[in-house]
């Protein structure tokens, strides 16, 4: 099957596929990519990223390349890191997905904020467009970081239910009210994509705190009636240990990057009032 | 892989361009915190003087008055005390789960605030010593 074929059929019936459209139009697009002709009258978009990679005698102290991005409307920093990668420099490392904003595997430091490149407008960024890896957290190669750490206190808070009772029968559902949903909903948008712990200087400077993200992660459990008495007050113990909730000095940079627009400072502020609460007696 | 590269304290360093209010907020609140902490230190063995007598008491808060540079000192001692108690109000109310998604406002406010009574206190403080 020739290439044209391909972009109006599915198969051999010779009926339009499904894809037909799609197809056409990535051909479309591809026609103009890196044809230096083509190229050469276009408005380019400069992205100065950096590059790290400790095989490579050249490369193992860190450095900015920089690549002129072919513009198109509606183009991402991710499309043109992508670009980037396909036309100039196959060595180019970072990580994608999903995007659309859903994986958060692509959180970078875009001209001095964390953000998801695939949900960042070239058209709202000032230029040159600058990409870093996330601060705070180790390289390991050009725009990839070391998010083990970040992973590790996500588990360390049990994010998971443990009910006081079984369910009667193996049909029963546990319902959630919907103001109690309400009240968790934001918590649950979390997509693990660390921005909030890369701006956090605290947990930057200590790695023992959990961090806005694993916090939020314990609010979700904590703050849902479905929870089982015993596990909340385990999970309570965590929270207000002392890498818990009192490490946060409240300086609202994880709510002001978050990409899913979580309250990350209203949840922490909230699980310190649960925690002084629990520890109040009156006898 | 094993080898990952440590960005280092300098890179922080040079973020602070980047930080936004409610940063700066904290910035400022550990500051003029510790510049309180040290002014306790200096504030003490000047009192302390009292103790030798009140002459000698008084020819210490004179001695000092009369140099320009304490009466600006005082300005900036007044304007970071200011400060950390508007912030702290901040702060406290951030603690109760109020106004929270208006803090950079009332950290502006703080720094208005802070700012209005700081000038209108340079000519109490300087009258008489240039
Ligand atoms: S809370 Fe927000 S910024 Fe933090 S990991 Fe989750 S989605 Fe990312
Ligand atoms: S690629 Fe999935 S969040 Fe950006």
């Amino acid at each position: 099957m020739s290439a044209d074929d391909e972009t109006t059929t599915d198969d051999d019936t010779g009926v339009p596929g499904p894809h037909a459209d799609r197809l056409a139009r990535k051909e479309a697009s591809n026609e103009g990519r890196g044809s230096a002709a083509s190229d050469a009258d276009r408005e380019t978009v400069r992205f100065r990223i950096y590059r790290y990679n400790p095989d490579d005698e050249d490369r193992a102290s860190p450095r900015y390349d920089d690549f002129h991005i072919p513009f198109e409307r509606g183009m991402t920093v991710l499309d043109g890191l992508i670009y980037a990668r396909d036309e100039f420099d196959p060595s180019l490392t970072f990580r994608h997905s999903c995007r659309q904003a859903i994986c958060g595997s692509d959180a970078l430091f875009i001209n001095g904020r964390q953000r998801l490149a695939c949900k960042t407008q070239v058209t709202d960024l000032s230029r040159p467009i600058q990409v870093e890896p996330l601060p705070h957290l180790d390289v390991k190669k050009d725009l990839v970081v070391e998010m083990e750490h970040f992973y590790e206190q996500m588990h360390a808070v049990e994010p998971y239910f443990n009910p006081d009772d079984e369910p009667v029968t193996a049909t029963t559902e546990r319902r959630q009210s919907p103001a109690n949903h309400e009240h968790i909903k934001m918590s649950t948008r979390c997509i693990w994509c660390a921005s909030c712990h890369s701006s956090c200087n605290i947990a930057a400077g200590d790695d023992d705190y959990l961090g806005p993200a694993a916090i939020n992660m314990a609010y979700r459990f904590a703050m849902d009636e479905r929870e089982g008495d015993r596990r909340e007050d385990e999970r309570y113990e965590i929270i207000k240990s002392e890498q818990g909730v009192w490490r946060c000095q409240t300086q609202f940079s994880c709510t002001e990057v978050c990409p899913k627009e979580i309250p990350l400072t209203e949840h922490i502020q909230e699980l310190k009032r649960e925690s002084v609460k629990r520890n109040l007696k009156f006898w | 892989m094993e080898e990952a590269y440590d960005r280092g304290v300098i890179e922080d360093f040079g973020r602070w361009r980047e930080f936004s209010a409610g940063m700066w907020a904290w910035v400022f609140h550990k500051f003029t915190g510790w510049v309180l902490v040290g002014y306790l230190f200096v504030h003490i063995p000047v009192l302390s003087t009292a103790l030798v007598g009140a002459e000698t008491y008084t020819a210490t808060i004179q001695g000092l008055e009369s140099l320009p540079i304490v009466r600006v000192l005082e300005v900036g001692l007044l304007a970071v005390a200011v400060f950390h108690i508007m912030n702290g109000t901040r702060l406290l109310f951030i603690d109760l789960g109020i106004g929270l998604e208006r803090q950079k406002v009332s950290f502006y406010a703080s720094l208005l605030i802070t700012a209005i009574i700081a000038v209108a206190s340079v000519p109490t403080f300087i009258s008489g010593v240039f």
